[in-house]
């Protein structure tokens, strides 16, 4: 059944032109910012060359790409998420869920892999980008397994809590607003704090992304990631199952 | 076992339904019979919608229980919503897909296999007339066509118990007769329960009626038997050559004579003697040149009228 939500959820976005258009904009961004940092890696690779240590052509082009995409999608996916349960409600499709052998729990699940495989699918061009260096290159695949692995649970995060701010409204670009007000908010929060071991670093997912991106896998900041993904689906579960209640 | 009642699809007790500190639905005791049509009228805001909402688990009642082929709804709604087709107010259609991909997704909600969805597919389209348009993308048809869908959404996996809020709204004529056909097919291997406010669907496809006011049901019978509600026994008769009106008084059975004009009388009588027969041989013998006799007929929505407003003065006077 969640496989079966999930695989609706994908059919309707890819039905929609708007969708094809934001992929293929985006592809055009994620090309145009990698050949950039490619163009500056080539330009400072003498100086690289006298160097004893010096940094690989991953941690170079890769990491600030991955970390540009995360910027990027804590704008990007509130608009995906905006239409999860805000427009079902409106569109009144929600009674046909909430009227068929479904639980809850299989209805938020559905729509959050549905979105979860979508978004994958978007930004798997990145690593695929950098790998095409690998013709020319040896590259660091630990590295880049390590931004992809956080990069993942970093789009978890944000879907997580887009879902669950979609539920709590009809109106779709009120969930879209609402998401990206707390992701941003939240992004504030960990750039405005300016000591090392501030507390507001510690609740934003981007800060927890920052390990991942530099090659570390830190267990305390996948913990986060799970944390938060499952406290959002779970409040989204809560508050889809109060719909019965509240109507 | 021919003779005993057919199995109790679905029954609901004693639903209360309360919004904030307003009670919207009072006490509501609901019993569907496999191959019965349940008509639930009332006005607007009367409370079809929001029962109709409980009744499928989309609202939980605030008291009250609700059974679906004897699965408690409460406690086991999985099971229990897989014998359940609904068609809400709104057709509950996602406007990208096409009419295929959307009833199999439909079907596929609800628990069919996907070895058996073609052939319910065809079956569905086929009911609902929806052959022609299988391939389009739902947003693009028009109302009628989107209700259809709605309609065939609802029983493509033939629930028995099916839910239909208001299913003709926005048909032409021959669709809704299409419709109403189809219900009334529907109804004899299912349990179909339907709101409307037009008293003429009820009058054509429902076996039994019962009215909602202001979140209580007041009234619950078959519709035949609603339609003879405070229903009066009598036919106005012209004659052309008419005799005195105490001739006609005279006739057993009749309780009053009223002269309309100089040849129309409205004639009243007892419900169990119907002197027509009586008066037809006299009119020959005695050469008063019959020219016409209606009965005197109430529609359901005098009935309707009548019942609410009934209530409505019942409850003035309790207050």
């Amino acid at each position: 059944m969640i496989r079966l939500l999930a695989l609706r959820e994908l059919r309707s976005l890819f039905t929609m032109p708007s969708t094809w258009f934001i992929l293929a904009a985006l592809q055009f961004i994620f090309a145009w910012f990698f050949l950039n940092s490619l163009q500056a890696f080539l330009d400072i690779q003498p100086q690289l060359a006298q160097l004893a240590n010096a940094p690989g052509v991953t941690t170079i082009i890769g990491a600030p790409l991955f970390n540009m995409v995360a910027l990027l999608l804590m704008m990007l996916v509130p608009m995906f998420t905006m239409r999860l349960i805000a427009e079902e409600r409106r569109n009144q499709t929600l009674s046909l869920l909430l009227s068929s052998p479904l639980s809850i729990r299989q209805i938020v699940l559905g729509k959050f892999f549905g979105l979860m495989i979508f978004l994958s699918v978007m930004v798997a061009s990145i690593p695929l980008m950098i790998y095409s260096l690998a013709v020319g290159t040896h590259l660091d695949s630990g590295l880049l397994l390590s931004n992809v692995l956080g990069l993942l649970l970093l789009i978890a995060s944000y879907v997580a809590l887009g879902l669950y701010i979609s539920t709590l409204t009809t109106q779709p670009i009120i969930a879209a607003i609402g998401a990206l007000a707390v992701l941003v908010g939240l992004w504030l929060a960990d750039i405005a704090a300016t000591t090392e071991n501030s507390p507001w670093h510690l609740i934003s997912p981007l800060h927890h992304f920052q390990s991942f991106s530099t090659g570390l896998l830190d267990s305390g900041d996948a913990v986060f990631f799970l944390l938060f993904t499952s406290a959002f689906l779970l409040l989204a579960m809560k508050r889809l199952g109060n719909n019965r209640i509240y109507g | 076992m021919p003779n005993s009642a057919p199995e109790i699809t679905l029954s609901a007790r004693n639903l209360t339904r309360r919004f904030g500190s307003q009670t919207v639905i009072h006490n509501v005791s609901l019993e569907l019979r496999r191959g019965e049509v349940l008509g639930l009228l009332g006005h607007n805001g009367a409370g079809k919608t929001t029962t109709m909402q409980m009744l499928t688990g989309c609202l939980s009642p605030n008291s009250g229980s609700i059974e679906i082929c004897g699965i408690d709804l409460a406690q086991k709604p999985t099971l229990a919503k897989t014998h359940l087709g609904y068609l809400p107010e709104t057709p509950p259609l996602y406007r990208e897909l096409t009419v295929n991909d959307y009833l199999t997704f439909a079907a596929r909600l609800r628990g069919m296999k996907s070895a058996d969805v073609s052939a319910a597919l065809a079956q569905a389209k086929q009911r609902c007339g929806l052959e022609a348009v299988s391939k389009k993308i739902i947003g693009t048809l028009s109302k009628g066509y989107q209700q259809r869908v709605g309609i065939a959404q609802a029983i493509i996996h033939q629930p028995a118990v099916i839910v239909l809020d208001e299913p003709t709204v926005g048909l032409d004529p021959s669709q809704i007769l299409d419709i109403r056909n189809l219900i009334r097919e529907l109804g004899t291997a299912h349990s179909v329960i339907l709101s409307t406010h037009l008293l003429s669907e009820v009058q054509s496809i429902c076996n039994r009626v019962e009215i909602l006011q202001n979140g209580k049901l007041i009234y619950g019978d078959t519709s035949a038997r609603m339609q003879r509600y405070g229903q009066i026994s009598g036919f106005i008769v012209s004659l052309r050559n008419p005799p005195a009106p105490s001739v006609l008084q005279n006739l057993g059975g009749v309780t009053q004579v009223e002269q309309l004009s100089d040849m129309q009388f409205r004639v009243l009588h007892t419900a169990e003697h119907n002197p027509s027969a009586e008066l037809l041989t006299l009119a020959a013998q005695q050469n008063w040149q019959l020219e016409q006799l209606t009965p005197l007929q109430t529609t359901l929505e005098e009935v309707f009228v009548k019942i609410t407003d009934e209530e409505k003065s019942k409850s003035g006077e309790k207050s």
